[in-house]
């Protein structure tokens, strides 16, 4: 029987299909594809959705997320190639033929909707109690969609208990509908590797190893997950009623901090377009829900660059003039507590590169219940310390046994930027509209070093306008304090600044280069960690590295959603409101100055911050017990 | 677990990922040969795999249980599963089922107190014209009646 003779007896739905190929099999090249009855030229190899996004044509999509790998696992963004037997998911279908394409027929129409109604059937949740209600992704493709009745059920019990064992992320797997954008984030974005997929077909479910609670495994508590949930299933641990309850406290002397990233991303919960910065519209809200004293993270950013870039220079000392073996370099950052707990997961064996600096928002909480209240003459005791943080981690950061430095609890709690634009919208403010006021005595002021902590390599370029006048006596050379090696968003960045002419203090410096490197999301951080394992990077001094993709402006408390785009809007947001600041260094800020004068009277990473700025790790290791 | 036998599932490990290659498409093979030994993969077993495969023990987590021949508990002795698929419903799987539940005394899903015998359906055993079938581990059974499955549960207790 001839070749022929055979394919003429498969059923005609069973066929491959076989389209003539009238374009060059090239990638660079473009085709000739016709979507809706328009014809369209679009480049070889790309996918249906991106080109149709191309052309603005809607396609509706649910797993797919621009950061991470494409899955194809939620079927709603089918469209009907002609000549093909079965709908084709349109994310996971590259162009590579002139096909005709139909994103609307009454076939795809059907498809979508019975998709969404069997997710439906399967989602417990009601809306109107769901913290992601009008941010929902599953919601909006429901009315998209007119989802009027329950074609196939709708759970009415909950069949998970949900998991609130972590102190950063709650997971409610009844809101879950498997399209795995967490697990991608977790083991593809992050390399961290707390959830995926277990069992099979109806059992399937979204969970830790062993189905422990997410306190027991590993979890860096950074919240990308979170960011690109698309439903209500994983959200970060919310304490705004305890905080509403101190402020309704006539005792409680309720202070809160609040860092660079949020006041950069609040605006997007209010409409506005990302990288809207509402900084002292923020300052002014807060006022007006209750908090007693509002203070800028950036401060202790300040601060903290004095302890870090005064430890970095003593390694650099010991290394360089005693010739001491034992010296760490290079130093890491501890700025991020996800990057904090990645480290002592999975590299315990480099804690002692981590600088022993505490995070801004710990060394704030620190001094609030010391200087401030002995300033102030207030009992700590009283005083609520709440740190408004872009971040996730943080919530566990303060909920660390050792942060207690000052005798108390040093932060009681941390908010994120989501649960924040929550308290605001509760108190009948519309934030974009108030006035604009300023932060708080006695930490009123704070430099544009600062508040760039909030973007990746900010912390980096922070460090060195101070540490490089600190040496030399001369700003960085970098025109406009702008130290541009350190910005932008590519995953691991690598530059060196030259020490010429320095101080007669600090000769063992003359002519190094100081070596830095960045890195953000943990991902890249691993890439980082494997080079310096494997001996790669002895001559690097200084590694700034930041848990979230795109540092902070990305953090798991953030806004929903994020991509790129977003994230660099914020950034520049970030970079711009610097460009315009008075102090645009740690070491000129006056209350820095101050504090160091009247309360840490022995200097940077003398006696007293030691006690109260610096910290110790803890050597986790990544079994799970 | 002790010490002495994680080394020494370590190095059983260590020698099947040198057998099988350390990427991640070993993973099967390994976990395969890790039951057949052990009757079942334990946490340890599957974090030291995920370990020496460079991998989170969450995807080695999630590929055990997405296969039902490979267990994360330790399984009982004999490991009875009965057919649950269409044709061996149509020849009286139901009339199998009670009979199995009866003798051992024990309902599917659940294992003796003794932790000498499983019970738990499975997805087609490809002997659909020779149905009702059962496994019972490696064994298969099949054209089952009830008499017969009393004959052979009789002929495994004797052992």
């Amino acid at each position: 029987m001839s070749d022929n003779a055979y394919k003429d007896r498969i059923p005609v739905s069973q066929q491959a299909l076989v389209i003539e190929n009238n374009e060059p099999e090239k990638i660079g090249g473009t085709i000739n594809i016709e979507i809706n009855g328009t014809p369209y030229k679009v480049p070889f190899g790309m996918t249906i959705l991106e080109s149709c996004k191309m052309h603005n044509i809607h396609i509706p999509t649910l797993c797919f997320h621009e950061d991470l790998c494409i899955a194809g696992v939620c079927r709603i963004c089918l469209v009907e190639v002609e000549g093909m037997r079965t709908l084709q998911a349109s994310c996971a279908y590259p162009i590579t033929q002139s096909i005709k394409i139909h994103t609307s027929s009454e076939k795809v129409r059907k498809a979508r909707r019975h998709i969404l109604d069997l997710m439906i059937s399967d989602h417990y949740g009601e809306c109107y109690s769901c913290n992601r209600n009008n941010n929902c992704e599953l919601q909006k493709l429901a009315k998209e969609y007119g989802v009027d009745f329950y074609r196939y059920g709708h759970v009415q019990e909950p069949f998970y208990e949900v998991d609130k064992s972590s102190y950063s992320v709650v997971r409610d797997m009844n809101k879950c509908i498997l399209c795995r954008r967490c697990v991608r984030t977790c083991i593809d974005l992050q390399e961290v590797g707390a959830l995926d997929a277990v069992n099979r077909g109806y059992d399937t479910k979204i969970t830790t190893f062993l189905d422990k609670p997410l306190a027991e495994v590993i979890c860096i508590n950074c919240g990308q997950c979170i960011n690109r949930c698309p439903t209500g299933a994983l959200r970060a641990n919310d304490p705004s009623d305890e905080i509403w309850e101190a402020i309704d406290n006539p005792q409680k002397h309720v202070v809160i901090q609040t860092a660079p990233s949020p006041r950069a991303a609040i605006g997007e919960e209010f409409g506005l377009p990302a990288g809207t910065s509402l900084t002292n519209e923020l300052n002014t809200a807060l006022k007006m829900i209750g908090f007693d004293k509002v203070f800028d993270t950036n401060f202790t950013a300040d601060l903290t660059i004095m302890e870090e870039g005064t430890e970095l220079l003593l390694r650099l000392k010991s290394a360089l003039v005693d010739k001491d073996p034992n010296v760490k370099l290079p130093q890491f950052t501890s700025c991020s507590p996800g990057w904090v707990k990645y480290i002592e997961h999975f590299y315990p064996e480099y804690l002692d590169h981590l600088s022993t600096a505490k995070s801004p928002q710990q060394m704030f909480g620190a001094v609030i219940k010391t200087f401030y209240a002995q300033e102030e003459n207030i009992d700590p005791a009283n005083i609520v310390s709440v740190a408004l943080m872009p971040c996730s981690a943080k919530k566990f950061e303060c909920n660390r046994p050792e942060m207690d430095s000052s005798g108390f609890k040093d932060v009681d709690y941390g908010l994120t930027t989501r649960e924040l634009a929550q308290m605001i919208k509760e108190a009948g403010i519309y934030l974009p509209e108030l006035s604009k006021s300023k932060f708080d005595e006695p930490f009123g002021e704070a430099s544009g070093a600062g508040l760039i902590f909030g973007a990746t390599g900010g912390v980096m370029e922070a460090a060195l306008r101070t540490a490089y006048e600190l040496v030399t006596g001369r700003p960085v050379p970098f025109e406009n304090l702008e130290v541009l090696p350190c910005r932008g968003m590519e995953g691991v960045r690598q530059a060196s600044v030259h020490l010429e002419n320095v101080k007669p203090e600090w000769s063992f410096l003359e002519g190094v280069d100081l070596n830095f490197m960045i890195a953000h999301g943990t991902a890249n951080a691993e890439k980082v960690m494997e080079a310096l394992r494997r001996g790669e990077l002895n001559d690097i001094h200084f590694i700034e590295v930041m848990a979230c993709p795109g540092g902070c402006i990305g953090g798991g408390g953030q806004p929903i959603p994020t991509s790129l785009e977003i994230r660099k809007k914020r950034a520049e947001a970030i970079y711009k409101e610097d460009e315009g600041l008075p102090i645009r260094k740690s070491h000129e800020n006056p209350h820095v100055q101050y504090i160091y004068e009247k309360f840490l009277t022995d200097g940077p990473c003398g006696h007293l911050s030691h006690k109260l700025l610096h910290t110790g790790y803890v050597k986790r290791g990544s079994y799970i017990a | 677990m002790l010490v002495s036998e994680i080394n020494t599932l370590t190095e059983e490990i260590s020698s099947l990922v040198e057998k099988y290659g350390a990427g991640r498409q070993s993973l099967l093979p390994i976990l395969q040969e890790i039951q057949i030994r052990y009757g079942h993969i334990s946490d340890v077993a599957q974090q030291e795999i995920a370990r020496l495969l460079d991998i989170h023990p969450v995807e080695v987590y999630g590929v055990t249980t997405f296969y039902s021949f490979l267990n994360t508990t330790k399984r009982a002795k004999y490991n009875i599963r009965l057919c649950k698929t269409i044709s061996c419903d149509l020849t009286n799987k139901d009339g199998i089922a009670r009979a199995l539940e009866r003798e051992l005394g024990i309902k599917f899903g659940e294992i003796s107190s003794d932790e000498k015998y499983s019970l738990a359906y499975v997805s087609c055993l490809g002997m659909c014209d020779q149905g009702p079938a059962m496994l019972i581990n490696n064994q298969v059974y099949s054209k089952l009646t009830p008499r017969k499955v009393v004959e052979i549960l009789d002929q495994i207790k004797g052992r």
